[in-house]
């Protein structure tokens, strides 16, 4: 995965009826804890998995997340909500 | 106590269609007085915004063909604005390459176009009408302009031997999710089951090529395959469970817990024209009445696998049509005393004749 982006369709929202993160895709919807809600914002399909831990560490005081962040993006492509945009 | 909140919301916009599809899942009584006057553009937008106050998410314009609605743009528009994620259920015979642009810059979300075969011949005859190769243009505009795309085929004796062509060319239309809809009998399937039901060793085939294809080509094709509930021993959550995450709005403005319930006599359906969508989701008879499970009989009350809130006692209208209660356990069901009743129907007797959905009044009245 180099440069991971939501597969086409797939919209992030923030659903104020239910408080909580959501990623609506074609007839189905995924809950979302407010982190995995952060990593997917950045998932442009411009930012390498790198980019994305670096600015997640800088948003929380130097925390070492790639474990975290690479674990989140492998489980969405392995359903296919997350594709990579230099494929 | 408070009833869950609804996340789809299925908008019949119209029954007009061109297709003739044998198993289409309108009722019967579509060409009647009931459903002549259709919803304004208003009614439409109304319902959009007070479904999303009530957890709404989903929309799904179908019909009939949504696409004969003039104000489609204007009601993807509403959708967006109200906030909903917006699914286009057609079968692609108007969804030219113009139409496609207005509705994408509408806001549409999502194009599910319908096919009835991969052949075009079979997908003409079983249609009752010429459609096949716009349905394939359909295809195209919709990938051009960067739609999700699904397709979706329902499946039944007469093309369920053509699973490894649909699979191939869904693969080859770039779609990224397959929806094979085993048939389900209600609606216009129940004059046609005899031409419909498949056979077992249709279905093994069937998922085993599934099976294969998800092997092959991976996370990239989202392929939805399920077994038929005549072909199962226990009951499905029909509609997730009555009145619990989805309702049906019809082109007359009726609200319905799924698309079969005006079948079940003595149901009553509120109207979006006189009643707000909040009070008819929490507190209309029709959504209130197998609700839960406090309304099941044996052997759901006292289930012996504990599925009460698993299945929330399988289809209503099943339960109706094969045990002649609609408050009964769905005869899916191996506990139900008419499940007797299912086994016999995976043995119809076999034709090809179809009896074509239409809109025209029968002969004799």
């Amino acid at each position: 995965m180099t440069r991971p982006r939501l597969v086409t369709g797939a919209r992030l929202r923030y659903d104020e009826v239910r408080e909580e993160h959501l990623l609506l895709i074609p007839e189905g919807v995924v809950r979302l804890n407010p982190t995995a809600a952060e990593v997917l914002e950045l998932c442009d399909g411009e930012r390498s998995v790198d980019d994305i831990v670096d600015a997640l560490s800088a948003r929380y005081d130097g925390a070492d997340l790639r474990d975290d962040v690479q674990e989140l993006i492998d489980a969405m492509a392995q359903k296919g909500l997350v594709v990579d945009a230099a494929a | 106590m408070q009833p869950p909140r609804p996340s789809t919301l299925i908008a019949e916009l119209s029954y007009q269609c061109p297709l003739h599809c044998p198993y289409c899942s309108n009722p019967l009584h579509i060409g009647g007085e009931t459903y002549r006057d259709e919803l304004e553009t208003e009614h439409w937008l109304r319902a959009f915004r007070e479904a999303r106050a009530l957890g709404v998410l989903q929309l799904a314009l179908t019909g009939g063909e949504p696409m004969l609605r003039r104000d489609l743009d204007e009601l993807c528009a509403g959708a967006r604005d109200a906030g909903l994620y917006s699914s286009l259920i057609t079968a692609g015979t108007l969804f030219t390459r113009e139409r496609a642009e207005a509705l994408k810059a509408a806001g549409l979300d999502h194009v599910q176009i319908s096919i009835q075969s991969p052949d075009a011949a079979d997908n003409d005859r079983i249609a009752g009408n010429r459609s096949f190769e716009k349905k394939i243009a359909a295809a195209g505009f919709a990938r051009e302009l960067d739609f999700p795309l699904t397709i979706n085929c329902v499946l039944h004796r007469q093309n369920l031997d053509r699973i490894e062509e649909i699979l191939d060319l869904t693969l080859e239309l770039g779609a990224q999710r397959l929806e094979l809809a085993n048939t389900q009998y209600y609606g216009w399937a129940v004059p046609n089951q005899d031409a419909l039901m498949p056979s077992w060793e249709q279905l093994e085939r069937a998922e085993e090529a599934v099976k294969r294809f998800r092997e092959r080509v991976g996370p990239k094709v989202d392929v939805l395959w399920v077994l038929p509930d005549y072909f199962e021993d226990l009951p499905k959550p029909c509609m997730g469970g009555w009145g619990r995450t989805a309702m049906v709005l019809a082109p007359n403005g009726d609200v319905l817990p799924c698309q079969a319930a005006s079948t079940i006599p003595g149901l009553e359906f509120a109207n979006v024209r006189e009643h707000p969508l909040d009070w008819i989701w929490s507190e209309s008879d029709a959504f209130a009445r197998f609700r839960g499970t406090d309304w099941m009989q044996e052997p759901c009350r006292s289930c012996p696998l504990g599925r009460q809130e698993v299945d929330f006692g399988g289809c209503r209208c099943q339960a109706l049509r094969l045990a002649g209660d609609a408050a009964a356990t769905d005869p899916v069901c191996r506990f139900s005393p008419h499940h007797d009743r299912v086994v016999a129907a995976r043995e119809p007797a076999r034709t090809d004749e179809f009896v074509y959905r239409t809109m025209k009044r029968p002969e004799r009245v």
